[in-house]
């Protein structure tokens, strides 16, 4: 162990050698989409939109991409789309940022609303409120590297293969990770369950064990209405290998129907949690700290659902 | 040790069999190591330009003139960089050929009691494969055959060194895992990135390494010193977007459909408008990535020549 070592560039920086980039490589850092992108972000996100994105490009090599395939540049027009959704449609209300440690730090969060903008919007966050700007890393499915774009969507945006092995390097890179324990159930649940946690998995937490990561429990309130699934048509999920296939009454109406509800997002960071243990303990004396983690954030959701007056506004 | 101190010691020390010596790497291997001793060439292929000091066996490796050449010489080590992979040839002659060479190479080390065996391998036996995490070490398994049966061969070849490197503890075995290595080489990663138009697929753009032949040979040199053994990933200077690279070469792209690549290629190859086996697809399109971090700590190497520099002779 400890020979898994490439969580960053050895020479970052010096690998130009040197030699000037040709023509190409330089236009596109300089071109007017560039230019209509880096305009758009501040009148559209915020700002410092583009120095919070340009404070990525710590850690990236001369082809502009970090060990993970992130490239900053895609992230800022990424980041219009999620950025946008973070200050206009969802009007995100962001608390406890400031609880983010620096270096290493796993985020754990309900997981609700079908399609996974509780993830963009939690990332939004940490990005464009974060002190300094994070860029949250999340795992994905092992067969999206399949899906054409979408692969490259994931890479360049810090979207990596859902692999033991690329947890634990990113967290040794000292980056942040977003996991949902619930997985697919929690997002995939009907509204009658809206807000009631699924079952935890117990990985996240021998992973924060094994790396000595900091967990920051999250809780996203707002999410669950955007879709209120009424209905799983489970044989249309099968035919098209979907893990569900929600339907909802808004469905009736052709294409606006498909668009989530804009509904008010909170989102709430907590203290972090540090666990110390043996990470092959058995699945109940693990058990317990995933209990302590998933009761946390229960109580935050609880908390957040008391708080608020209404649910788009 | 001074420069002169290493001949000295070489002589003593007895020759370097190089297999697969008149390849493009064997031909660079054996002008680095003639200066530190003597050479030995095995390679059925002429060697026209060797340098003088260098001796050629023009034989098979199951051939009795190479086992002859085991009896006679002192040998402080075997560098096996003769795996043939050439698509065009049948998939029986490279069994027999990858195989049963190598076999008995193993079988006269131990009998020789050769002290030092470096085999050339490949990263790419890995495989191009989406559910492959982003840095594959050395544990990996060796998955490249499970998408494309023609390596197999290959896999084997590797196996064949792991299960040596327990069984004769006496000898001191290397494998070396090169990630794509470019340069002067005619291999099929150089070949792609020197051509003026070149296909990608559609939607992929899989983050890649490239190593300079140079470096390779340089790993090798490491992986000759005394006390050295294992199985090392090579990974070049950094990793980039396929895309990138192609970028910064300036070349002309077209794109095919992820669904359309495999049987397009298998069409070209047939019609011989390409060498590109069908099955390299994988690794346009998904990642196949190394972590070297051994070969930095244990064998002390890191690749000198920087990405623009091979990118810069690439051109």
């Amino acid at each position: 162990m400890g020979e898994r070592a490439i969580v960053e560039w050895t020479s970052p920086g010096d690998g130009l050698d040197g030699v000037v980039p040709p023509a190409p490589l330089a236009a596109a850092r300089a071109s007017w989409t560039r230019d209509a992108v880096e305009r758009l972000g501040v009148l559209a996100v915020q700002a410092d939109y583009n120095e919070r994105i340009d404070s990525l490009r710590r850690g990236t090599n001369e082809f502009g991409v970090d060990p993970f395939g992130v490239s900053p540049e895609f992230v800022r027009v990424v980041g219009l789309v999620a950025g946008w959704l973070f200050r206009s449609y969802f009007r995100v209300r962001a608390t406890g940022v400031e609880n983010i440690p620096e270096g290493r730090v796993m985020i754990i969060s309900n997981h609700s609303g079908q399609i996974p903008f509780d993830g963009a919007m939690i990332a939004s966050a940490m990005l464009l409120e974060g002190e300094p700007p994070r860029l949250l890393r999340t795992m994905v499915e092992r067969w999206s590297p399949t899906i054409p774009y979408v692969s490259i969507m994931f890479s360049r945006t810090g979207q990596v293969v859902g692999h033991p092995e690329n947890a634990v390097r990113l967290l040794e890179a000292e980056h942040s990770l977003l996991v949902f324990p619930e997985g697919a159930p929690g997002s995939n649940k009907m509204f009658s369950k809206a807000y009631q946690l699924q079952e935890f998995g117990l990985g996240f937490m021998r992973l924060a064990l094994q790396t000595g990561t900091p967990i920051v429990p999250v809780s996203v309130v707002g999410a669950e209405e955007q879709y209120p699934a009424i209905y799983n048509a489970r044989k249309l999920a099968r035919l098209i290998g979907a893990p569900a296939f929600p339907v909802t009454p808004f469905m009736v109406l052709p294409l606006v129907g498909l668009l989530p509800l804009p509904t008010k997002y909170r989102i709430s960071f907590g203290e972090p949690m540090v666990f110390d243990g043996d990470p092959d303990d058995d699945d109940e004396v693990i058990g317990e700290k995933v209990w302590l983690v998933r009761s946390t954030i229960q109580n935050m959701i609880n908390r957040g659902l008391r708080e608020r007056e209404h649910v788009f506004w | 040790m001074t420069e002169r101190g290493k001949k000295q010691a070489g002589e003593d020390e007895g020759a370097f069999v190089v297999t697969g010596a008149c390849g493009w790497l064997g031909k660079l291997l054996v002008r680095r190591l003639h200066r530190q001793g003597r050479v030995i060439g095995i390679d059925r292929r002429p060697f026209p330009d060797r340098p003088k000091d260098v001796e050629h066996v023009p034989h098979d490796l199951r051939r009795k003139k190479v086992h002859d050449l085991f009896r006679r010489e002192r040998i402080r080590a075997v560098v096996h960089l003769g795996v043939m992979h050439d698509p065009r040839k049948k998939a029986e002659t490279h069994h027999v050929w990858n195989i049963e060479g190598f076999a008995k190479l193993l079988e006269y080390c131990s009998a020789y009691d050769v002290p030092k065996l470096v085999l050339m391998s490949s990263a790419s036996l890995y495989g191009g494969r989406p559910e492959n995490p982003q840095y594959l070490t050395e544990e990996a398994p060796l998955m490249a055959a499970s998408r494309f049966g023609q390596v197999t061969d290959q896999v084997q070849v590797d196996m064949l060194a792991q299960s040596f490197f327990w069984r004769h503890p006496g000898c001191e075995t290397v494998v070396l895992r090169p990630c794509s290595i470019v340069g002067r080489v005619g291999n099929a990663p150089s070949k792609y990135l020197k051509a003026r138009k070149v296909p990608v697929i559609m939607g992929f753009d899989p983050m890649v390494q490239v190593i300079h032949e140079n470096d390779v040979i340089d790993a090798v040199e490491a992986a000759l010193r005394p006390g050295v053994r294992g199985v090392f990933n090579l990974a070049g200077p950094t990793a980039a977007p396929l895309s990138s690279l192609l970028g910064w070469l300036g070349r002309e792209t077209y794109g095919v459909p992820f669904f359309l690549a495999r049987p397009l290629a298998r069409q070209a190859f047939k019609l011989k408008l390409t060498d590109f086996p069908a099955e390299e697809v994988d690794y346009l399109q998904f990642q196949c990535l190394v972590d070297d971090a051994r070969a930095r700590g244990v064998l002390g190497w890191t690749p000198r020549t920087t990405m623009a520099r091979i990118l810069e002779e690439l051109k």
